[in-house]
């Protein structure tokens, strides 16, 4: 069985995000970038289901500029087999990524599809589910535990309250949560190994692609600053504060 | 202009996001109708009925619902938005898992998680886990928009009956089964809309300690969080997480205990309404961001927060 992860390239989890003064985006010039987490979690999966010898072939595939290559080859240390970059410069919104990613279906012909249920960046949470309409697939989002057998695939999905089983029949589209497991790291021999594995580019004009240009980001604000408050003498003024000032307390 | 919402419901109530959803669509247009789609769900549009605001509500009411399987639910919403500008669904993870698929369908664009809503194209959302927010201006002829529900106020009981119309669309899915949900019995509140948090950070040194949050929770029906560096010591399992690659926490009242303010753990509360920080130290970041910190030993001052709030 194939399999296909989608990775976006973000910044770093642990690197504090900036506005630009003009309000033009979040700076992302020098910043030190990332796989999407939750995209390494899909990827991740597709690698434990190569070597429980149910996935045959992983690949996996990015939208971004010539950077985003260091992302796929990183794919690549941790265990994928080819990785497909579309390259473009333009911020792709998930509409566009799905139908980017459902002409990579077409040539591709994949059984399972992983991504991560969002990307740290846009924070959308739309791709995953777009991509299984537009296949007209079954959809399985924010799953924490997966098991195959045959062509029925089994997930627990992770929602507000609790917990959701379903069976799908595959071919499927799924999305990763936090829980579904721990990222492997690349070791060296990998790294070095993934060097030589196949990298295609395509670009969207490769692709026939006419993208709608209905959403625009206008904008980008930092949120209002929170105002550092005050270091309190003990918790009798605490409650004290709690109660009376910020009527938080009754 | 018209608005559908996609009701979020456990087939016997509505649940609080739709009436928060519902608040939302009065600011877009005059005519809000409520779709409710399930199996035996009845009382829910009767409540949905009663709502101030809502013009009518449209009952979709089949066994090939009963579980809200994205797919089905997908399909009717789309065979209905034909009469529609917007559609709204609460950006829980109901509305997250089947609105996508709905904008797929109808080939626009969704606006995911709207905080605020400027102008009939123009909406604001936090992008980033909330450390920056987007202006985004959508022209697509229909807009699909899932709210965030603590951006917007709960709507209320009006004084007349909205019009409940049936809808007898039956979708055939066979590609997905449901198997079960286990929905989690509940000692304390729900950490995504829990009212007060009380988070835990490696500052706890161990899991045994987590008790005493457990205490201090008690007093004040809170959830229990905990930063990302507690989940990976082991203190606590991973759905405790409160931070970017975590939950996402907006309550009334946040304590951060032994959390020393990690950007990844402030990009998950920082939008509480009021921080109460306890540290040891006084350097941690975490007091930049606290309206109210007590510094000194945690294993002093909770128990006597306990003792002061029993």
């Amino acid at each position: 069985m194939k399999v296909l992860v989608a990775v976006k390239r973000v910044i770093d989890p642990y690197v504090r995000v900036r506005v630009a003064e003009d309000g033009s985006g979040v700076i992302t010039k020098n910043a030190k970038m990332a796989m999407n987490p939750f995209d390494e979690i899909a990827l991740e999966q597709a690698i434990q289901l190569k070597e429980a010898g149910i996935a045959t072939q992983i690949i996996i595939a990015a939208i971004g500029n010539d950077n985003t290559q260091e992302t796929l080859r990183k794919g690549l240390a941790m265990g994928a087999d080819k990785a497909i970059h579309v390259n473009t410069n333009s911020a792709l919104q998930p509409l566009a990524v799905a139908k980017v990613l459902h002409k990579i279906v077409s040539d591709e012909q994949p059984q399972l599809i992983l991504l991560g249920k969002q990307s740290i960046s846009g924070d959308n949470n739309q791709t995953g589910q777009m991509l299984a309409a537009l296949l007209d697939w079954p959809q399985a989002t924010f799953i924490s535990d997966l098991a195959i057998e045959a062509d029925i695939a089994t997930v627990c999905r992770e929602i507000d309250g609790g917990l959701e089983t379903l069976s799908l029949t595959l071919p499927a589209v799924m999305t990763a949560d936090l829980r579904l497991n721990e990222p492997r790291y690349a070791s060296l021999p990998s790294i070095m190994k993934a060097k030589n594995k196949p990298l295609s580019v395509l670009t969207l004009e490769d692709l026939k692609l006419t993208l709608k240009d209905t959403y625009k980001v206008t904008t980008v604000s930092p949120p209002v600053a929170r105002t550092p408050g005050v270091i309190l003498k003990d918790v009798a003024t605490l409650i004290d504060k709690l109660k009376h000032e910020a009527k938080v307390l009754s | 202009m018209s608005v559908i919402i996609l009701a979020e419901h456990n087939h016997g109530h509505c649940h609080p996001n739709t009436l928060h959803t519902i608040t939302a669509a009065q600011q877009l247009a005059a005519k809000v109708d409520v779709l409710v789609v399930g199996f035996q769900c009845q009382s829910v549009a009767d409540e949905l009925r009663l709502i101030e605001g809502v013009n009518s509500v449209l009952l979709a009411d089949s066994q090939c619902y009963n579980n809200q399987l994205a797919e089905p639910v997908a399909k009717l919403l789309h065979n209905h938005a034909v009469h529609y500008t917007y559609l709204l669904a609460p950006a829980s993870t109901f509305g997250k898992n089947i609105m996508p698929r709905v904008a797929a369908m109808l080939d626009v664009h969704q606006v995911s998680d709207i905080t605020a809503i400027k102008d009939a194209q123009t909406f604001v959302r936090p992008i980033y886990a909330g450390n920056a927010l987007e202006t985004v201006q959508c022209t697509d002829e229909k807009k699909v928009l899932t709210i965030r529900s603590t951006a917007f106020a709960l709507a209320k009981q009006g004084s007349q009956q909205a019009a409940c119309v049936t809808i007898d669309d039956v979708i055939d899915w066979q590609k997905t089964r449901f198997i079960k949900q286990t929905l989690t019995k509940l000692e304390r509140p729900e950490l995504g809309v829990a009212d007060v948090v009380v988070s835990g950070g490696r500052g706890l040194q161990n899991a045994e300690n987590f008790k005493l949050l457990e205490q201090l929770a008690g007093k004040l029906n809170a959830a229990i969080g905990a930063s990302r560096a507690a989940v990976d010591a082991g203190f606590v399992p991973n759905d405790y997480q409160v931070g970017q690659t975590g939950k996402v926490v907006a309550p009334r009242l946040y304590f951060a205990i032994g959390i020393s303010g990690a950007i990844q753990h402030i990009a998950g509360m920082k939008d509480s309404k009021v921080i109460v920080a306890i540290n040891q130290d006084e350097d941690a970041a975490i007091f930049n961001y606290a309206d109210y910190g007590l510094v000194g030993d945690l294993f002093e001052i909770v128990p006597e927060l306990i003792k002061a709030l029993s």
